[in-house]
């Protein structure tokens, strides 16, 4: 409660009691853009330890007999890598990074509503990740899996499950902290004459994914409170053994972590309509429609829960409705992928990294949105439900869609961040190894879960080993391919060309000042953006010479 | 035109799954089909559709201006709203027509368990031929999970076995429970996934139909040996599986 | 969700304030921890939805005890409805600048807040059943606590609200009412859940 009150005392910050200079990235910064990288910086730490985690789970499963590391081993480590990369990686880079850099740009503000609370929301999160993972040294972290199914996660050694619990409580409330101040800045520190309906759509997206955090988030904490009393206090409540019901866990904890995915994946999409405009030179397709789709998406996002239980024991009515809600998130989400390509459609495209990875989150969430559709049918769902079918949906949705939107943004983004270019070259040889090796290690694993090979095994069947090592083989590209990306940004951070303040001609707010920008954002008044997507020649003007029948029939002639 | 013919050939020719043991399976694999068929159009559609705008718009170096202003368009906006709608709505009808005929909706059949287990079932797949007039001549089998076996039980028999022994042609009943943790009772060539729930007995029907030798695994993370928690399903001709039955049931048992 | 207005300005961005975001409005900061309530509000809703569940498909064991008795709840509910009317009056007196009115009325709503705490402890005690005696002893508990330390800190809000509103030194009055109105709007929160858990535990 007071932590919600703080920001109240907090109004005039005393310049010189903050540090300057590369050291503010280290204090308790209240300055929104400190903040984003302090989130994108930290979250690719832990990228690069949950990557290496999945290497270490890739190279296990490169033979079909448990061989690399104990079994017990590897099940922290897969639940480890589950929950590094879902709650220090993606949620808060796609949300407190992106978020807290643009947000106060796009609604024309010089910082976010609530700063302090900005700064104890990422200021939870190094010693949350640092909790997590010492575990694994200290006694051994969680076995149970990012879903701590009880009753494992109660007969599992209870040290690293509460260890976990309390970690997860920490990213949790740092989440709902940055929820509440995305909603209070978009929706009451926009800059007088800015409507709603003239807002980036990434604010769109940020409302949508705020609200979900908002309502969604402290159940899951409500639930591994409940879970900690039945490891410490030996209550009962998803005990079998003393009268609990370990369904109700798992009701309670797909209320959350099905809206978790919309988490992730929301403000990916929010992102993606700001870089695919600029480097199209188009506005952005449909605007209304999609604002309307992410709001619908975030309403049914909330009713589909249950069909990650299908399997588990839930009657048929529930399955049916489940099936249908979940199968018409495909509608939103269809409107906004048309309405991408229709973007792209009679552009002027840069084939540039930042668009190449957008391009490349298309293609793969597309394949992950048909393969997620055909796994809300009950009778499909059935058959491989908890096999490495739906490991590849996931991956497909998580990896190829938010992980590939992250690099697009920072392609795009960098040189606002740093006043420099990230090398093209190397950025393309990135896109490539990344794709390529993403494909390679998930594509394949569709047809292992088809043919019998259940998730979060350390040991197989030997009929699956080729596709097993070719997958690890996809995997292993994947981890060269952060070696260009890494120097790349490392390298371009003091020897890239000079960018100037946009060199994307783009026209949302954040391009409409220095690069880096000062401290309030912009010299003199912020900037009023009514057409954040203003680009183009009107259609009379263009050259209808050059254009197919179909382009005419889009244009709507 | 082409696309959906395509994506047809390929929903019909590519087989990905594995050979089909159980009535439901053929079931399962028409529904698989369709869904193959659908994905198949839906991805090489939209990302052709991709690669063709990445290549026809692409800058090319004399071109400096913007592309074509067109904010939106209604109609087409509705259009592909429209057409998802629809193929999402058919996709979930014939889904649960499926279901419907693998014997999803059949209320479970708890009523019809002899008096030992009268306790309730709280979930579970009453599949395809488990039918009202059938289930007087379904196998009953007790399945118990634990860390990390499955054990079979067979009331009639009094038979405890660590393999699953069926007759071809003859409705099983499973009623499942798990001793600690949750396990997960999955034969991919039946199709066919369980939850053994600790606390919550449940329920799996099937009917076995081609003989052979498949694999039980378990499907939900039990704990360190989870990978290795495996077992067979021995489906067997009517007369093979009576020699097994007799050969191993307590002779008491099987007598009165 | 989707009945966000679209305001053509924002009413609290008077012209006044134009380039300056960071002058913070009581409203605004209000609107921040009505939505941290909002979050609070769905925690509970965890929790009696468990309830509910466990009510509803779980019977208990035959020998099990979870007997609840209505008279100290009841007691417990007029003590914070009449706890919630008397912080408005509270709120009242400080607008209209009676701060020796306005602190009578805190202390009258943190001694209601305090005997709810007592009343509930000694329901607590007088209670046939432990937390780990079986499932709906251990919701009852978990949804009944959890409200518990709710009110404490309420409890606590209102002591710091009384002790920044003395006349001399303090930091409230009726042109700084943020502290006190966010309080108030925590406190008639957390008597609404009261409400709610009453006729959810007690009552069905």
């Amino acid at each position: 409660m007071t932590i919600a009150l703080q920001p109240e005392t907090g109004t005039e910050r005393p310049p010189r009691l903050q540090p300057t200079g590369w050291l503010r990235y280290f204090s308790f910064s209240v300055d929104h853009k400190v903040i984003g990288l302090q989130y994108l910086v930290c979250g690719f730490l832990f990228y690069l330890i949950g990557g290496a985690l999945a290497g270490a789970i890739r190279t296990e499963l490169a033979s079909p007999v448990a061989d690399f590391m104990p079994r017990d081993v590897y099940n922290q480590v897969l639940t480890l890598h589950g929950t590094v990369m879902i709650f220090l990686w993606i949620v808060p880079v796609v949300n407190g990074a992106f978020g807290n850099y643009l947000i106060p740009f796009y609604v024309g503000a010089r910082d976010m509503a609530f700063p302090r609370l900005n700064a104890v929301a990422f200021w939870l999160i190094p010693p949350a990740g640092l909790l997590l993972i010492s575990s694994y040294f200290l006694t051994g972290a969680a076995q149970s899996g990012w879903t701590a199914y009880p009753p494992l996660s109660i007969t599992t050694p209870a040290t690293g499950q509460i260890i976990w619990i309390l970690s997860v409580l920490l990213l949790g409330g740092s989440s709902i902290f940055g929820g509440i101040n995305f909603i209070a800045t978009i929706l009451k520190l926009r800059r007088p004459g800015l409507k709603l309906m003239q807002l980036p759509m990434y604010c769109w997206a940020m409302l949508g994914t705020s609200i979900l955090v908002v309502l969604s988030t402290p159940v899951l904490a409500g639930t591994l409170v409940l879970l900690s009393f039945d490891i410490v206090a030996h209550t009962g409540f998803f005990n079998p053994t003393l009268g609990g019901n370990v369904v109700v866990y798992q009701h309670l904890f797909w209320f959350y972590s099905h809206p978790a995915v919309y988490i992730m994946v929301l403000p990916a999409f929010g992102l993606v309509s700001e870089i695919l405009p600029v480097h199209a030179r188009k506005p952005l397709f449909g605007y209304t429609t999609m604002v309307y789709s992410i709001m619908a998406i975030v309403g049914l996002g909330l009713i589909v829960w249950a069909h990650h239980m299908f399997t588990s024991g839930t009657p048929p009515w529930m399955r049916l409705f489940f099936t249908i809600a979940t199968a018409f998130i495909a509608v939103p989400t269809g409107i906004k992928f048309f309405n991408w390509l229709a973007t792209l459609w009679g552009g002027r495209i840069s084939l540039n990294s930042a668009m190449l990875f957008s391009c490349g989150f298309i293609v793969n969430f597309v394949l992950g949105g048909i393969t997620g559709v055909a796994l809300a049918q009950v009778p499909f769902d059935i058959h491989v439900h908890d096999t490495y079918f739906v490991v590849a949906h996931f991956h497909y949705i998580v990896f190829g869609g938010s992980v590939f939107v992250i690099f697009a943004s920072i392609y795009h983004w960098y040189p606002k961040f740093t006043g420099r270019m990230l090398n093209e070259h190397l950025g393309r040889l990135h896109f490539a190894l990344t794709f390529i090796g993403f494909n390679l290690c998930f594509g394949p694993q569709h047809w292992l879960g088809l043919n019998g090979m259940p998730r979060r095994v350390a040991e197989y069947d030997p009929q699956f080993t080729l596709i097993n090592q070719i997958s690890s083989v996809g995997a292993l590209l994947m981890a060269i391919s952060t070696l260009p990306f890494l120097w790349n940004v490392i390298q371009s951070a003091f020897a890239g060309q000079r960018a100037g303040d946009n060199p994307w001609n783009a026209l949302t707010p954040e391009w409409l000042t220095s690069s880096p920008p000062p401290v309030e954002n912009w010299v003199g008044e912020a900037p009023l953006v009514e057409e954040p997507y203003g680009f183009g020649i009107p259609a009379e003007a263009f050259d209808l010479a050059a254009a197919s029948g179909r382009d005419l029939w889009s244009s709507g002639k | 035109m082409l696309l959906v013919l395509g994506g047809m050939w390929v929903g019909q020719n590519i087989n990905l799954l594995p050979v089909d043991a159980s009535v439901n399976a053929p079931i399962y694999d028409e529904l698989f089909q369709v869904l193959f068929t659908i994905g198949t159009v839906l991805f090489v559609g939209i990302v052709g559709l991709l690669v063709f705008s990445l290549i026809r718009f692409r800058r090319r170096s004399d071109q400096i201006g913007d592309g074509i202003a067109i904010e939106g368009n209604l109609p087409l906006e509705i259009f592909w709203t429209a057409v998802p709608a629809v193929v999402v709505l058919f996709v979930g009808l014939y889904s649960y027509d499926i279901y419907d005929r693998m014997g999803g909706m059949v209320p479970l059949a708890h009523d019809h368990m002899d008096g030992a287990h009268e306790e309730r079932v709280w979930g579970g797949i009453s599949s395809g031929s488990v039918q009202a007039g059938e289930i007087g001549n379904a196998l009953p089998i007790d399945v118990t999970a634990m860390q990390f076996a499955f054990l079979f039980h067979y009331p009639d028999g009094d038979i405890i076995s660590g393999e699953l022994h069926v007759p071809a042609g003859r409705p099983i009943t499973l009623r499942m429970e798990a001793k600690d943790v949750i396990h997960a009772f999955w034969v991919p060539e039946f199709r066919l996934k369980q939850d053994v729930i600790p606390g919550q007995p449940t329920q799996l029907s099937f009917t076995p139909t081609r003989p052979g030798r498949y694999p039980i695994v378990c499907a939900e993370l039990c704990g360190p040996y989870h990978g290795g928690m495996r077992s067979t399903v021995v489906v067997e001709e009517q007369d093979a599986w009576d020699a097994w039955f007799s050969s191993n049931a307590k002779t008491d048992a099987a007598n009165t | 969700m989707t009945t966000i207005p679209v305001k053509q300005t924002n009413p609290d961005h008077g012209d006044a304030v134009e380039s300056d975001n960071h002058e913070i409005h009581g409203d605004f900061r209000l609107f921040g921890l009505a939505t941290f309530l909002v979050a609070d509000g769905m925690t509970f809703a965890g929790f009696f939805a468990a309830y509910l569940t466990f009510k509803a498909v779980n019977p208990l064991p035959a020998g099990a005890v979870y007997e609840l008795e209505l008279p100290l709840p009841i007691l417990n509910t007029i003590l914070l409805l009449v706890s919630s009317a008397t912080f408005h009056r509270a709120g009242q007196a400080l607008h209209s600048g009676a701060m020796q009115r306005c602190r009578r009325w805190l202390l009258i709503t943190a001694a209601l807040g305090l005997a709810f705490l007592v009343s509930q402890m000694v329901e607590y005690f007088t209670l046939p059943f432990g937390l780990a005696d079986n499932l709906y002893a251990s919701t009852f508990y978990a949804a009944t606590g959890f409200h518990g330390l709710h009110v404490t800190l309420g409890a606590l809000m209102i002591l710091i609200v009384w002790w920044q509103a003395r006349s001399n030194g303090g930091r409230i009055n009726s042109s700084n009412a943020f502290p006190l109105e966010a309080a108030e709007l925590y406190w008639h929160f957390v008597d609404g859940i009261w409400v709610i858990l009453f006729v959810i535990l007690y009552l069905l």
